[in-house]
């Protein structure tokens, strides 16, 4: 038995930043984690997947190098050495992480917890040893998420015909047809590793329209693209009669007034992950979850029971690693007795790292028209921006959602190489409540992608100039 | 490119017009701005005017037809453009055809975020549809004014770039006029954010207003009272009790013994200095609504909002009905101003050349039937305002006074009061500021 100041229930991105934070401002901390530290994010979701996305673009890339006078020779693909060389980057990240925590003095148990009482935690370590390790200021719950089947439709994962992204990451070889079903984040990123590597893809969505939660001119884009690298795009889907086989799936698919036969070698589940609720005592302890099965927190990231605290998936959406690690930084400075100022999550960016990327914060068009917010739009494509054309890649644009009367950014929406990236200039002004007119006073370099996004505000202004 | 002729909305409040006359005809050449016809609204007779250069090609209604704000009444092309289209649009199903698009360009995407919706690629991209009518020509937040704020707040901003604040909280506190540094900021490190600027001015921060005995807040045009629980259950049952505005009803008797020796005495300086009672009266329940905003204010259903500008409508009789003027700033304002400007107004409305700028955004408004011989009555209330005062006729009443019966010049008058927003002590206040003044008007000089 041990004796801390703050326990974490699981070291990913949400918990692993809590807890560095926490020994930064002197106290005694522990990460349980069974197994490596990093989380979904390192070992299973942004980076090896990333990893993957960087070869599907290369991939995609060596097809347009003859226009560049750059003519490769005889070009293989090769989803294997792709996968081994995500691992890598996904081990060496999760390595990082190990050494912060030496570096910070943070005890990593290695094993799965259970609260034990309010200020108490039991281990069952991967040896196999019961412990159990006392937490004299505060628990802190950041156990994740994972993901889920959808047995309600005949896809339970079964890790071979039927898998998760888990899978996914670790295939030795790229199908030859792959089903994905649910058009989120997780299935446009892998519809395009998989079409980039020549599977055969259908990509599958009950919404109307590809990447639902996305400003609806975002989804339209991405669809236009990908529908022209081939992939099998069917909307507003549902799927019945779905036969798992040894050697492939098969099932009905209804869209667009259609019924159609969709077979493959594989199925793809990518539609939603769940909280990991169960089996850390939270009904034992008392600590409230949501309707949705959430943990339920108050904005100092308290749960229902005194000194326990929830951050990350499994203290509700939006489920990104990001969000999870500001909750981390805010949650250790409650601890300590500061008093942070309470997370804003309006101005949470969305990421999607498939081609073209795509980008966003704050509210879609549709939402500010449901909220009947008097807005203005700002648009302005790739096509017209000078380092799109040198590089090739003009698809997309930046589109700028401003308010009418006061200029405030209400909404960014960006679809185009590198929009992941692009986009943080309009979280900086969002969170600073910066207006279009700050954004477009900013002098954007020459010649850069950026200066769509000045383009944008000019346009929302009603005085842009290059297109 | 044909320009649409549209019946448009000439007024805030107004769903039809009636074409009163062309003033083109079919065949005439016309510019942007050039009138192409009177329209009678809910309120005067204005002008519409052409929206684009060409020849006014096609008139589809008549003179003294009515239409509904946002029918083609016309179509301005070139000489020899084709607008066959637009004519069988507009002439076949009149007003169906315009209709029949806009509902249709709203349904779009909400059909595009059900999920039940059947397939989102056979979806019109209904957005961009290019068939949209122009927006009417309401002054809108148009970018170039919006720009030209921008700036203005953007110098505004610089003497108060001390206290620490976002560029949206100084714009808005810029356009809502709040001293930025009167307002406590809960942003990180201190910071002046947008909602502490709403905060502030729904709590009614002042715009660092002198401590003097003046009620009015100089710069801020008014102050949201936030509904306490006990003001919305006072409002919801009194609703419940009587139709949508629970009125009643405070009279008072006054003695203008006062008022008419002044109105005298400012005759026998000559007539340039005549004023009517009426004037008098009103200047009287300017100066008393300054220094009782709970009554000089608007009903919002989720709150108060007590204007600190006492914008007075004034109603006046006309042939085709009742319409209420404005005299804006009425508390600011010399008698001999509101008495010139009432005249003005009242001329105007029977003359229906009144702008819609001059009968909206009253404040509290008095309606007078006292020269038509009424001794007392009640008004309704202009809503969203939230009281209305009814003079009657001043006449020689017998009353005691001193202990002996005399004959005074009397007046009654009858406020009618939203109960929702106003109580009967507060209303019996106002009524008491301004009896004190009518009855001792070189008050009104003070």
């Amino acid at each position: 038995m041990a004796t801390f100041d703050v326990i974490f229930l699981g070291g990913g991105p949400a918990g692993y930043v809590g807890a560095i934070r926490c020994a930064q401002l002197g106290l005694n901390t522990a990460v349980i984690e069974r197994e490596g530290l990093g989380g979904t994010c390192v070992l299973w979701g942004c980076i090896p997947a990333k990893a993957l996305l960087e070869a599907a673009a290369f991939a995609e890339k060596m097809k347009k190098a003859p226009e560049f006078g750059v003519t490769p020779g005889d070009v293989k693909l090769d989803f294997g050495v792709a996968m081994k060389r995500s691992r890598a980057v996904s081990t060496q990240n999760s390595k990082g992480v190990e050494f912060l925590f030496k570096k910070n003095k943070i005890t990593w148990i290695k094993g799965t917890a259970k609260l034990a009482g309010k200020n108490a935690v039991a281990v069952k370590t991967a040896e196999g040893k019961e412990e159990k390790h006392e937490a004299k200021k505060a628990v802190v719950i950041s156990t994740g998420s994972r993901v889920k089947g959808l047995p309600q439709i005949g896809l339970e994962l079964n890790r071979k015909t039927v898998i998760s992204s888990d899978e996914a990451l670790i295939l030795e070889q790229a199908p030859k047809s792959i089903t994905i079903v649910g058009a989120g984040a997780v299935g446009c990123e892998f519809a395009d590793v998989f079409a980039a590597f020549g599977s055969k893809v259908t990509l599958l969505e009950a919404l109307p329209g590809i990447l639902p939660v996305e400003d609806a001119d975002s989804s339209k884009e991405v669809e236009r693209a990908f529908k022209k690298r081939k992939i099998d795009i069917l909307t507003g889907a549902k799927i019945s009669n779905a036969k798992v086989g040894k050697d492939g799936v098969s099932m009905t698919v209804e869209s667009g007034g259609e019924k159609r036969d969709v077979k493959s070698d594989i199925v793809l589940v990518a539609a939603g992950r769940a909280p990991n609720v169960e089996d850390i005592g939270l009904q034992e302890l008392g600590v409230k979850l949501t309707d949705r099965g959430f943990i339920q927190i108050d904005k100092t990231l308290a749960t229902s029971v005194a000194n326990v605290y929830a951050i990350g998936d499994v203290a509700g959406p939006p489920m990104l690693a990001h969000k999870g690690e500001r909750e981390g930084h805010v949650v250790a400075e409650v601890i300590a007795g500061k008093h942070p100022h309470a997370i804003d999550y309006t101005n949470v960016p969305g990421a999607t790292y498939c081609h073209p990327e795509v980008a966003s914060v704050g509210l879609t068009e549709q939402q500010c028209k449901e909220k009947k917010i008097e807005y203005k739009v700002g648009k302005f494509p790739f096509s017209a921006n000078g380092r799109a054309r040198t590089s090739g890649e003009t698809e997309g644009f930046v589109k700028l959602i401003r308010g009418a009367k006061h200029g405030e950014i209400l909404g960014a929406h960006i679809v185009g190489a590198h929009a992941t990236e692009l986009i943080h200039e309009l979280v900086l002004a969002r969170t600073n409540e910066y207006t279009v007119e700050e954004v477009e006073l900013a002098i954007h370099a020459h010649p850069t992608l950026s200066e769509a996004i000045g383009e944008a505000a000019m346009d929302s202004l009603g005085r842009m100039i290059h297109a | 490119m044909a320009t649409k002729v549209f019946m448009e909305a000439l007024s805030p409040t107004m769903e039809e017009g009636r074409l009163v006359k062309w003033l083109k005809n079919e065949g005439d050449a016309v510019k942007s701005g050039d009138p192409l016809a009177e329209v009678e609204t809910d309120k005067a007779i204005m002008e519409l005017v052409a929206r684009g250069d060409g020849v006014l090609r096609k008139r589809f209604i008549g003179d003294g037809d009515s239409r509904p704000v946002g029918q083609v009444v016309g179509v301005i092309a070139a000489a020899d453009e084709n607008i066959d289209a637009i004519v069988a649009e507009a002439g076949g199903g009149g007003a169906g055809a315009e209709k029949a698009t806009a509902p249709e360009k709203e349904k779009a995407p909400e059909k595009e975020q059900a999920p039940s919706a059947p397939s989102a690629s056979s979806a019109p991209s209904a957005p961009s549809a290019p068939s949209a009518p122009p927006a009417p020509p309401a002054p809108s937040a148009s970018s170039a004014q919006s720009a030209q704020s921008a700036q203005s707040a953007q110098s505004a901003s610089r003497s108060v770039d001390r206290a620490k604040s976002s560029p949206l909280a100084r714009r808005i506190a810029n356009d809502r006029g709040l001293d930025i540094s009167a307002v406590q900021g809960s942003g990180p490190g201190g910071r002046i954010i947008k909602r502490d600027i709403e905060a502030a001015a729904a709590s009614g921060t002042p715009a660092a207003a002198p401590a003097s005995s003046a009620h009015r807040k100089p710069s801020a045009a008014f102050e949201d009272v936030p509904l306490t629980q006990i003001r919305k259950t006072i409002a919801r049952r009194l609703a419940e009790s009587i139709g949508p505005i629970p009125t009643f009803y405070l009279t008072v008797d006054l003695d203008l013994g006062r008022v008419v020796e002044m109105r005298q005495a400012m005759l026998d300086l000559g007539d340039e200095f005549k004023v009517s009672i009426n004037d008098l009266l009103l200047k009287a329940v300017a100066t008393a609504l300054a220094q009782h905003p709970e009554v000089n204010a608007h009903w919002l259903g989720d709150r108060i909002r007590q204007h600190h500008a006492v914008h007075l409508g004034m109603a006046v009789a006309t042939n085709d009905g009742l319409i209420v003027p404005v005299i804006f700033d009425a508390d600011q304002k010399r008698l001999g101003d509101i008495s010139r400007e009432a005249r003005e107004l009242a001329r105007l409305a029977r003359e229906r050349k009144l702008k819609p700028e001059q009968y909206t955004g009253s404040t509290f408004s008095v309606s007078n039937l006292g020269m038509m011989q009424i001794a007392e009555f009640t008004a309704i209330i202009n809503p969203p305002e939230v009281g209305i005062l009814a003079v009657g006729a001043a006449d020689d009443h017998p009353v005691v006074v001193d202990g002996e019966l005399r004959m005074r010049k009397r007046l009654r008058m009858t406020m009618s009061c939203d109960h929702r927003a106003v109580d009967g002590a507060v209303g019996a206040r106002f009524l008491q500021t301004l009896r004190r003044l009518v009855e001792n008007p070189l008050m009104l000089v003070y």
